[in-house]
């Protein structure tokens, strides 16, 4: 058992995350996937911290945490605004930005 | 690396709990993860989110941060999973995937590429840190963890500490307006005009409201006049109505059917309880 | 080079020689019809003021006892090295040049009034013609090449614009873009000798270019003469550049006579003598200028024999006579002043022979073959006899102005004492006889013979604004040459420019270069006798005529030459060039830009507006960099 597992499990969730990005179509389904890959790279944070003996990943993760929030809270709400005028909640659906 | 060289022989072996506890929880939030992506309900997909979620509080923990997963799992776990369903409930919890992939290939691009990705990363790190020695936070946080990251985060970090207060400031400026919806002055009406107005029609009483006898309490369904009849100014907006009859009963009761029949007959017993006069 | 002072008293303003005439044109030209009905007299009294403030100017500069004067005026250009001061240069060379230009040119002036009475469009002529003046004198007054650039500039479009006058003739517009664009190509040798001497000298003045120019390189200084005989070739319609004089024509005649004869032509003899000291360091363009002189003469005099427009054939002269002058410049220290004195008295009796030309053209309705004049000495007197002394002048009878001019220059030619020299004097002397022959048949098919009138013509003498001219000019074409060779002769007056005369040991005697030349004239004039003045002339010009003739109307084929060599070659390459920015380059450009909008307008496609797709662009690039990271780590 070394600090490796950790590693390698945040690199999985890590990659399930981006994958449930690519697959899923509901717009707060992806904010999910994207929060589970902060979350990911937070464990990652926390076990080099340990590793290294020091305590500033753990301040990182924090401060991953603390943004984190703050992008779920806008995120959220432009989700929100979007699903009013367009009665949708599908990323899909949000598809004007094109050639 | 003189720091890693001159640790190697500080090197902190990991306990056989932890080992336990790591190949317990450790599944369990790969399942969690994977049930967030595969579940087609969006509550679900949250729920399985928040087992992944206290699985890595618990990691956090593990591994001498203490103060993280207390953090996790009350602002993560409690207050942004709670915003999620907030938001999935004003959204419609209806609003789930269908199955039908609409991009050609993004499926299995997107599998090939996560599961390639997954390899060469999973490689990289167990191959660069295979070999890594664990110092543990023994000696960096000897009067406890709190104390030791609040320190750091009131001296060295304090900057951003601070500018952390205007990103949040501004998020939640930037929420409250893209939440908020603007209606033109005077478009709104007041109390006295709205009553006045509902004076003019021909019913100014409030309407009944669903379910009346409580014989469900769907919105779906309607109030019955006593004569019986459906009473029309109950209907919900935006609804089928529903009768309690047809109504799909939850799982787990013994009788399908009527819920009258839980609640016994009506004819003529004086149970008291109101029921269908025919 | 003698000492430059600054100007004093009234030389200080000799700008306004300039000044006047370009004031006179502004107005003409700015203030449009409301000054139709006193225009011409005050366009002529402009240049006659010009005139008499040139005399004055002169007459203090002959008092002076440094003959050579600069008015400072402004800075014109001013341009890192480049300092371009606008300055004036007054000194004999220039005074002569002054005097000739405002003098003939107030007569021609004087003489336009009558001639263009009846002209729609004479307010505009007299515009023209006064920035002619203002432009003209520029380019003598200048006191560096820069303003003579402007001034050169400026006469070549005053020449265009007034060629092209009756702009609504095709031949006229022709004419006038036929000289602009032969003029062009002197004018772009004379800018290339000015970008030279200032890459050279770093200074384009006067002053500046000829105090230095002894410490060029002699392949440059070549180069320097060459480029500018190539300018000087372009405006005084020399061998080259010669086709576009006679065509040039079409103009009014008294522009043919005050542009194309007397003045703007002989800037070439001009720029030449005032860059005598650049030639003197270069005898290889100084050869080139004698060649190019006795080629164009022979050209001129014997185109001028066939045809039978009467301004044409004074043109193919002046072509042959500015031959003469060039030949005399080309001489070095010596011709210098044969040259110039040629050109002055050539000035008043060509200008007398066009003016007489153009009193006879209004006689005639404007008719030009000579084969429908005959018999006019009668009838227009004072024309004939003026005409009569012009010719006598040109072809150098004793003691007209042309016997002491071109006696004057085959005199030292002959001082050369090489082969070269002598053949030039016997080309000078040939020219001569050739001269007699055709201005001989001149006279006698337009003065003499039977009347060969078209009908409803009834000629008549001009009137006395026209014949006065006339007559001073021909007054001035009896004198000039005894007055500026014999009695004051030219030579002291420019000897601060080039020098004191040196008495040249002459190996044939003065006079009997003269008898020569007489005898060779006398021979001229009886051929011209026995062809033309003992038969009866024909209406239309006879068909069936020997190759030499035929080779003579044409001009020796300058225009047949110009069209092969440079016209035709020129549209091919335009339509070669044509063709490939059509096909090859515009293909390129429009191959490249359909190629880059068909592409993007593919790749466009990828741009889907699906977040998701966009995502899966970058998970495959985090792929691809995971990979290279563990490539490079790994191996």
């Amino acid at each position: 058992m070394t600090l490796t597992y950790y590693l390698v499990l945040a690199a999985i969730l890590f990659t399930i995350g981006a994958v449930g990005v690519l697959v899923r179509r509901n717009a707060i389904v992806v904010f999910m996937c994207v929060e589970l890959m902060l979350n990911s790279v937070n464990l990652t944070l926390v076990t080099f911290a340990r590793a290294t003996g020091t305590i500033d990943g753990q301040i990182m993760a924090f401060f991953v945490m603390v943004v984190a929030a703050a992008e779920v809270v806008v995120g959220l709400a432009i989700i929100m605004s979007i699903y009013r005028t367009r009665r949708s909640a599908s990323i899909d659906d949000a598809n004007l930005l094109k050639y | 690396m003189s720091l890693v060289a001159a640790a190697a022989d500080t090197t902190v072996q990991l306990s056989g709990g932890e080992t336990v506890v790591f190949w317990v929880l450790g599944p369990l939030a790969l399942a969690g993860a994977l049930g967030m992506v595969f579940s087609r309900n969006a509550v679900h997909s949250a729920l399985w989110l928040v087992t992944t979620m206290l699985c890595l509080g618990v990691f956090y923990v593990v591994q001498e941060a203490p103060f993280l997963g207390a953090v996790q799992i009350i602002v993560y776990t409690g207050a942004i999973m709670i915003l999620f369903l907030f938001v999935l409930m004003l959204v419609g919890r209806d609003s789930s995937d269908s199955v039908v992939e609409t991009l050609r290939g993004q499926r299995i691009a997107a599998t090939v590429l996560g599961v390639g990705f997954a390899a060469l990363v999973g490689a990289g790190i167990a191959r660069a840190t295979q070999d890594l020695p664990v110092i543990g936070l023994a000696g960096a946080q000897a009067e406890g963890n709190i104390p030791a990251v609040s320190e750091l985060l009131f001296t060295k970090y304090l900057l951003a500490f601070e500018v952390t207060s205007a990103l949040l400031i501004t998020a939640a400026v930037g929420a409250m307006i893209l939440a908020h919806i603007e209606r033109e002055p005077g478009t709104r009406r007041t109390q006295k005009e709205l009553s006045r107005a509902r004076f003019l029609t021909d019913r100014p009483q409030t309407h009944p409201g669903p379910g009346v006898f409580a014989r469900a309490n769907s919105v779906a369904a309607p109030a019955l006049r006593p004569d019986g009849s459906l009473a029309e100014s109950s209907f919900a907006t935006g609804t089928e109505v529903q009768l309690p009859d047809q109504m799909p009963r939850p799982t787990g009761r013994e009788q399908l059917g009527s819920p009258d029949a839980a609640l016994g007959t009506t004819d003529g017993t004086p149970s008291g309880i109101p029921g269908r006069q025919s | 080079m003698s000492e430059t002072l600054p100007a004093e008293g009234l030389l200080g303003w000799s700008w306004l020689l300039i000044a006047l005439p370009l004031a006179g044109a502004a107005v003409l030209l700015l203030g449009g019809r409301r000054t139709d009905r006193w225009g011409h007299l005050l366009g002529t009294a402009t240049v006659v003021a010009s005139f008499v403030v040139g005399l004055l100017c002169t007459f203090q500069l002959a008092g002076l006892d440094e003959k050579s004067v600069s008015v400072d005026l402004f800075t014109f250009i001013s341009s890192g090295d480049l300092d371009i001061r606008a300055g004036l240069l007054y000194d004999p060379l220039s005074a002569a040049f002054v005097l000739l230009i405002t003098g003939v040119g107030s007569l021609i002036h004087i003489y336009s009034i009558g001639y263009m009475a009846h002209d729609d469009g004479r307010r505009r002529f007299f515009a023209y013609l006064n920035l002619f003046v203002a432009a003209m004198l520029l380019l003598v007054l200048g006191n560096s090449f820069v303003a003579l650039y402007v001034g050169w500039e400026g006469v070549g479009l005053a020449s265009y614009l007034l060629i092209a006058f009756w702009y609504t003739r095709p031949a006229a517009a022709t004419a006038a873009k036929k000289a602009f664009i032969m003029n062009r190509v002197g004018d772009v040798g004379l800018a290339l000798a000015i970008f030279l001497m200032f890459a050279q000298l770093g200074t384009t003045d006067y002053a500046g270019v000829f105090g230095e120019i002894g410490t060029v390189a002699g392949g440059t200084v070549t180069a320097i003469g060459l480029l500018l005989l190539l300018g000087a070739c372009g405006k005084s319609g020399q061998f080259p550049l010669q086709a576009w004089l006679p065509d040039a024509m079409e103009g009014p005649t008294p522009v043919s006579a005050l542009i194309h004869a007397a003045t703007m032509v002989t800037a070439g003899v001009y720029l030449i003598a005032r860059c005598s000291p650049i030639y003197d360091e270069t005898p290889t363009a100084r050869t080139v200028v004698l060649a190019v002189g006795a080629l164009t003469l022979l050209i001129g005099a014997i185109a001028g024999c066939a045809y039978d427009d009467i301004k044409k054939v004074l043109a193919y002269s002046t072509v042959s006579q500015i031959g003469y002058m060039f030949l005399a410049v080309g001489l070095g220290p010596a011709g210098y002043v044969a040259g110039l004195a040629h050109l002055y008295a050539h000035g008043f009796f060509k200008a007398g022979l066009f003016l007489g030309a153009g009193s006879v053209m209004h006689a005639m309705n404007d008719q030009v073959d000579m084969r429908r004049y005959g018999g006019l000495w009668k009838k227009m007197p004072i024309t004939f006899a003026t005409f009569g002394l012009g010719y006598l002048a040109l072809i150098g009878i004793w003691p007209l102005a042309g016997a002491f001019t071109k006696d004057a220059i085959i005199e030292a030619a002959l001082d050369r004492h090489d082969t070269f020299g002598y053949l030039l004097a016997g080309i000078a002397v040939l020219g001569a006889g050739l001269t007699a022959f055709y201005m001989t048949r001149l006279m006698l098919m337009t003065f003499f013979g039977r009347p060969r009138w078209e009908d409803g013509v009834h000629p008549h003498e001009s009137p006395v604004v026209m014949t006065l001219p006339m007559i001073v000019l021909a007054v001035g074409s009896v004198a000039s040459g005894f007055l500026l060779v014999s009695a004051f002769p030219l030579s002291d007056w420019m000897a601060p420019v080039f020098g004191e005369p040196e008495e040249a040991a002459h190996v044939i005697a003065p006079a009997t270069v003269l008898l020569i030349v007489t005898v060779v004239s006398l021979l001229g004039i009886a051929l011209a006798w026995l062809f033309v003045g003992r038969r009866e002339i024909p209406v239309t010009a006879p068909v069936r005529v020997s190759p030499v003739t035929r080779a003579a109307r044409n001009a020796l084929y300058a225009d047949t030459v110009n069209e092969s060599l440079f016209m035709r070659p020129g549209q091919w390459l335009t339509r070669a060039l044509v063709f490939v920015d059509n096909r090859g380059v515009d293909g390129a450009v429009n191959g490249l830009a359909a190629t880059l909008g068909g592409s993007s307008s593919r790749l466009g496609r990828a741009q889907t507006g699906f977040v998701r797709s966009y995502a899966l662009g970058m998970l495959g690039g985090a792929v691809l960099v995971a990979g290279a990271l563990l490539a490079v780590t790994a191996g």
